[in-house]
């Protein structure tokens, strides 16, 4: 529709996972220092939420931007399915050297979302806690 | 410029289905939203207006007049009705949350008599939304 107006779908997905920050770049007095109870050895967890926006033209004989099963079954296959119920340093390769922060986190899932083929991927937020909220939308042109 | 959201709730149903489509392409397409006795939801909606505070009064909008228009625009017209059937904004259109956000805009854009409408969001569940805004507008 030609009336200057644009609509983004925002849809809410979680999963929980642990990690443990981190940095192999960093002495253990470093670590504990700027990681504080994030670096204890073992690990931690979060229920973690993600909302993903995309945007895209409705169309007119479905009224959607993308049908949600198909957002619902990418970001199933992409996100939840390798982080849900996983250590991430441990089981998300990407994680072997990056520090899983929220913010690499959130670098790491707009990577992954943003071949979405049916609508154009704006936006990942991803809240650790209800307290804690990060944002990607990719890097300025 | 500052950023003023009010939000509202209305209870409201309605079902998916394309008459043009076959009866097996809109069940594929729209799954349990096909159902033709319809389902419903309490849907949530924030408008936003962006304006400068007037000097006099501090207000972008006196927000009593926002939520006159936002009762009388949307409340009275979607809460409690089968929107397919009862909000003529949305005959020949499948009420989509997508296509919802933008009735709702073009019902307040006119409205809004101080500042101007910036975004229009709508939750169908808390793990769903639409937003609606002028193109090229974005932020806050």
């Amino acid at each position: 529709m030609k009336d200057g107006l644009k609509i983004e779908l925002g849809r809410r997905y979680r999963f929980s996972a642990s990690h443990r920050l981190h940095s192999s770049k960093l002495s253990e007095e470093e670590n504990r220092r700027v990681y504080g109870k994030c670096n204890n050895p073992y690990g931690h967890g979060h229920n973690y939420v993600v909302e993903v926006s995309v945007s895209g033209t409705v169309d007119p004989a479905t009224g959607m931007i993308a049908n949600l099963a198909d957002l619902d079954g990418f970001v199933e296959r992409e996100v939840t399915e390798p982080f849900d119920h996983k250590s991430l340093n441990e089981d998300v390769p990407a994680f072997r050297e990056n520090v899983p922060t929220t913010e690499n986190i959130c670098k790491e899932i707009y990577q992954r979302l943003k071949h979405f083929p049916m609508a154009k991927l704006e936006r990942v937020r991803v809240e650790e806690t209800g307290n804690n909220t990060f944002e990607y939308a990719g890097e300025e042109l | 410029m500052v950023y003023l959201t009010r939000k509202l709730e209305f209870s409201a149903s309605h079902l998916y289905h394309n008459p043009a489509l076959s009866a097996e392409e809109n069940k594929r397409i729209f799954g349990k939203c096909n159902n033709p006795h319809g389902h419903g939801h309490n849907y949530t909606l924030e408008v936003t207006v962006a304006g400068e505070p007037d000097p006099v009064t501090g207000m972008v909008l006196d927000l009593k007049e926002l939520k006159e228009i936002l009762e009388r625009e949307i409340t009275q017209r979607m809460d409690h009705r089968f929107l397919n059937y009862e909000v003529a904004e949305l005959k020949g259109q499948i009420p989509t949350c997508e296509n919802i956000a933008r009735v709702i805009w073009n019902l307040l854009e006119p409205k809004i008599s101080k500042g101007r409408l910036h975004k229009v969001r709508l939750y169908e569940t808390p793990d769903l939304y639409a937003d609606c805004f002028r193109n090229g507008v974005h932020g806050a």
